[in-house]
This record gives C-alpha cells, structure tokens and sequence, in this order.
C-alpha cells in the first residue's frame, strides 16, 4: 500500500515537473523542471529499494545516477545558458529555436 | 504506523513545493520552493533507512539550488516578484502533458501487482552502497567520474567567453596576463 | 531528551565561550562570559526594524535556519561517547548542515531587500565555492582512516594515535573551512566593514541575535567536531571522555582564535584562487596519503 503511494508521488513529481519544462520560457526555468522531474526519480527508486529489494543494492546506485544526472544536467544547463546569453542576450528558448525543423 | 504518517506528509510537502516553484512570483522563492521539495525527498529517503543517501542528497541540492538562485536572479526579469508577471507558453498543452504522464503512470502503480520484498533488509544501508559502487557496481562509479570530468571541462569551456590570447595578447608574451580580476596568486 | 538538553547546553556554552574570548581578544575587554549574555539579552529586547519591500517569509526562514542548523550539526558529535544522532553518515551529516547554511545566509541576505545584505549573500556564496571543496576533502580523510562515516567508530578508531598525527593538512584545511562558513576571521568578507556589515547589515533584534548565536554555536560545534575527527575526541587518561573532548574543543577554540585574529580578512576572489591552486590539491594528496597508510595496514 504504502509502495503505491510513494510512486504516485513519484508520478506527481514527475507530471509536475514534466509541466514546468514544457510550459516554462525561460531556460533556467526549464531547468528546475527537470529537476523535479528527476526528484520523482529518487522517491521512485528509493521505495523500490525499501519495499521491493532491500537486499540488493542496485536501486541505492539509480539514485546516486540520479544525483549525478542532476548535476551533470544544471552545470551544462548554466554554461549553454550563459554562452547563448553571452553570444546574443538571449535567455529564452523561444528566442534560441535556429535548429527548429 | 508513524513512519506511514511521515512518509505521506513528506510526500505531500514535496509535491505542494514542487508545484510552488512554477506558481510563485519571486525567482528567489521559486528556487527554495524547489529546495525545500529535494529535503522533503531527503526527508523521505531517510525515512526509508537510506541514511546515506538522503544525507548526500540534501547537501547537494542544496549547493546546486544555492549557485540556481544566483543564476535565477541574473537571468530572470522579475527577481524579487514585486511586478507580477509570467513567462509561460503553450500552458495548455503542456498541463495536459503533465496531467496525461502523471495519469499513465498512477494507472500502472495501482494496477500492477507488485511483488514482496525480495530478501532481508540490509542493516547497514550505507555499506551496502559502497560495496555495490567499489565492487559489483563499479562500471557505474567509473562512467559517472568520466561524465562528471567531461562536464566540468565542457562546462568551462562553454561558460568562459576568454582565451589565452584575450589573456597574453596576440604573441602570448603579456605578463601578467590581462585578467579582469586579479586573484590571490602570483600568475 | 537528556541527550537534545546536553547537546543545546554544550552548543549554547561553547558558543558563548567562542563569542566571549573573541570579543576579548579584539578589544582587549576580558569581562569573560558576560559580555555575549549581555549582548543576547539587549538583542533580545530591542525592538526589530525593518526594510522598504522585504521578502519576508524568505528573510525569517534565513534567520532561524542558522542556529537550527548549528545545532543540528553538533548532534553528531559524540559529546558523552555517545552522540545524539548516531547515523552510518555522520560525517556527511555534518557536511550537510554546514551547506544548507548557503542557503541560510543567502536567504539572510536576499530577505531583507537591500544591497549591502545581498552583496553579502554573494560574497558568502562565492567563498563557499572556495572553502567548500578543501572542507569535503579533510572530513573524509577522517573517515578514510577510520573506515567508516560514523563519528562515534572515528574516535574509536584513534585509540592509539591522534589523526592529526598523519592528517595535519586536513585538520587545518577543516579548520579553515569552519572559519568560512561562520563567515569568521579572516574568512568574514561576507559580513565585512566595506559593505557596511553586508548580510548581517540589516538585522536587528531577534533576527541579529539568532544569527550571531547561530554563528557563535557553529563555530564551538565545529571545534568539537575537529577535536571528535583530528584530536581523539574523548580519548584521554585520567579525566573522563566528555571532560577529554570539552578541553579539547576548549583548546581548538583557543587556538582558532589565536591564529584567525592574527589575519587580515581576505577578499573572496583572492581566497578563490588559493583555495584552488593551493587547498584542493594539498587536501588530495593528504586524503592519498591517508589512502596509501589505510591499505599498507598502518590504521590497524
């Protein structure tokens, strides 16, 4: 019951975050979003651990991917985000789309 | 009992910070709603006995919400939130993004019929981590230190807008280099 | 609830104890313990004043973080042996403490909705990214020694030698660390006289005084905690443990003192760069060193 429970926060997380990336203008907005989205992640894999396979250790190391994925994504996230504004004072993805279709 | 009680609350405090972060005026706040939805995770990962782990996630993002609210602050219009306005697109579509995953994955959690814990529960959580990352898992530990090393080199380069020629002038024989801040040693 | 007592009573002492010979030392004043009690009970009755737009809920949540957060990280030094929350992550939890404080004084300085506080808030952000790194470094050569991230089983594992025996560079590089994030010494640009007091410049009343305390308390919790990583905690003859790890912590205190009010304060973009090209790649080959003693056996 309780597993069920945290995944759905899991999946709120996920959704919300989801929201934010695709609703937000702002690059360091779009960021937070899949932050969030990534957060849910952790919830997701820490209960698996605890309700489904305490004694292996494997979903303790997707949460450490997970913390890797969001340093990895904030720190290429803030460097694209400065070279673009550096380059032409943008700061929006709507003002960024030269590699639309 | 209680551990079901904080789980829960905890649960519903990161969702409620989570959804404060796209909803919230001030960037500054935006930013700490998000962190305080990462120490509700934490609060809930250590509720679940992986002490390690919430620990090092709640100094993490920490640190990256931090540094996130400097950048908020440079990059956004409306920083502080005393003029009220939203950047927003196709807000529509993007709810029902949201609404239909949220949707999907809510319908397969209660759906499926999920199995009991396979084994005992590890006492010593922490250890059990790093004999998996130093041992049976180690590929994970050596790609994750090659990743990380080619972000913080990808990142610099990407982030600094001078080279060495903006720094020892066209022939490279400027000393001291033309730095725009000085720094505390000698160069 | 003896143990939350005993850890508030120890933090609060040494806090005090912290403020009261640092004040002595700086204007030559020794009227001992009564000067910080003095001090927090003016704060605490004078009436708070305010700014023009403050972000209210952000500037209070600053404020009280600071002493919550320094307490939180003396709860993992084990003061009677035995510590009030003993994880199998102590060492990162008193890490952590110390990083959520980025957020705190950030806070403390955005919050109030003027410059000089926030100019502040940036120093403290942009020293962290310089002491930051090095502080990592030097707890975890403790735990590498020790073989594990408990506080309780590094004191034990110091039985027969102090660490700062084969660790001097990390117990320097913690101490330093500790100086940056109570934003003290030489170390206090954040909160310095050219920005007219910078993220403590607008508070007043109950807001100052919990975040001098909250800095007073970190500050005798961090000398503990080198005394518990570096010094042996309770290890001693004679005298028992908690008596053993209070001199200690005392003699840290003395000795951080000593040595911060002797340096001038250092500009954080200086500071970056000797962080950088000088601590983070001492602190490693120190941790190697450690690593290199701990597989040839030497740790036992």
């Amino acid at each position: 019951m309780m597993l069920e429970i945290l995944l759905t926060f899991a999946a709120a997380l996920i959704g919300v975050g989801l929201f934010g990336a695709l609703s937000q203008q702002s690059i360091v907005m779009i960021m937070m979003g899949l932050e969030l989205a990534v957060n849910g992640v952790i919830v997701a894999a820490a209960s698996a651990w605890y309700f489904l396979t305490p004694a292996a250790p494997d979903a303790q190391v997707l949460v450490v991917l997970a913390l890797v994925v969001m340093a990895v994504e904030m720190a290429m996230g803030f460097a694209a985000t400065v070279a673009i504004y550096r380059a032409r004072q943008v700061d929006t993805v709507d003002d960024a789309k030269d590699l639309r279709g | 009992m209680l551990t079901d009680v904080t789980l829960a609350v905890l649960g519903v405090l990161a969702v409620a910070a989570g959804g404060a972060v796209f909803t919230v005026d001030s960037m500054a706040r935006a930013t700490y709603a998000l962190l305080a939805s990462f120490l509700a995770v934490a609060g809930i990962v250590l509720t679940l006995d992986l002490t390690y782990l919430a620990v090092v996630t709640a100094l993490m993002m920490t640190m990256e919400m931090a540094i996130m609210g400097v950048f908020m602050v440079m990059f956004m219009m409306n920083p502080g939130g005393l003029m009220p306005m939203t950047m927003m697109h196709n807000t529509r579509g993007a709810a029902a993004v949201g609404v239909a995953v949220f949707a999907l994955l809510t319908t397969g959690i209660w759906t499926i019929d999920w199995p009991d814990a396979r084994g005992r529960p590890s006492r010593d959580s922490t250890h059990q981590l790093a004999e998996a990352l130093m041992g049976s898992h180690m590929l994970v530990m050596v790609v994750v230190a090659a990743a990380l090393f080619a972000t913080i080199i990808a990142g610099t380069v990407l982030a600094t807008h001078r080279g060495r020629y903006d720094r020892f002038g066209p022939n490279l024989d400027a000393r001291p280099p033309r730095d725009p801040i000085p720094g505390g040693l000698p160069r | 609830m003896g143990e939350a007592a005993l850890v508030l009573l120890v933090g609060l002492g040494l806090g005090a104890v912290f403020a009261a010979t640092d004040h002595a030392v700086l204007t030559a004043d020794a009227h001992g313990i009564g000067v910080p009690i003095r001090r927090a009970t003016r704060l605490l009755l004078t009436q708070r004043r305010t700014t023009l737009a403050p972000d209210r809920l952000l500037w209070r949540i600053g404020c009280v973080a600071v002493p919550l957060l320094a307490f939180g990280s003396l709860a993992v030094v084990p003061i009677t042996g035995s510590s009030l929350l003993s994880t199998t992550a102590d060492l990162v939890w008193f890490n952590t403490m110390e990083v959520l404080l980025w957020g705190a004084v950030w806070l403390a300085g955005w919050g109030p909705n003027a410059v000089h506080a926030l100019t502040g808030g940036y120093r403290f952000l942009a020293q962290g990214l310089a002491y930051e790194l090095p502080l990592m470094f030097a707890i975890i050569t403790a735990g590498l020694g020790a073989g594990s991230l408990n506080a309780e089983s590094v004191v034990a594992a110091q039985d027969g030698m102090w660490f700062v025996v084969t660790m001097p560079v990390a117990f320097a590089a913690f101490l330093l660390g500790a100086a940056g994030f109570a934003f003290w010494g030489p170390l206090s640009a954040p909160a310095g006289a050219d920005i007219a007091g910078g993220v403590m410049s607008e508070l007043s009343g109950v807001d100052r005084l919990s975040v001098e305390a909250g800095r007073a308390v970190f500050l005798g919790s961090a000398a503990a905690m080198a005394a518990t990583l570096f010094l042996g905690g309770g290890h001693g003859p004679w005298l028992p443990g908690t008596a053993w790890l209070l001199i200690k912590t005392l003699l840290v205190i003395g000795a951080m003192i000593l040595a911060g009010r002797r340096m001038p304060v250092v500009r954080p973009e200086r500071f970056m760069d000797v962080a950088w090209i000088v601590l983070i790649p001492a602190t490693l080959v120190q941790a190697l060193a450690v690593a290199l003693l701990v597989i040839s056996g030497y740790y036992g």
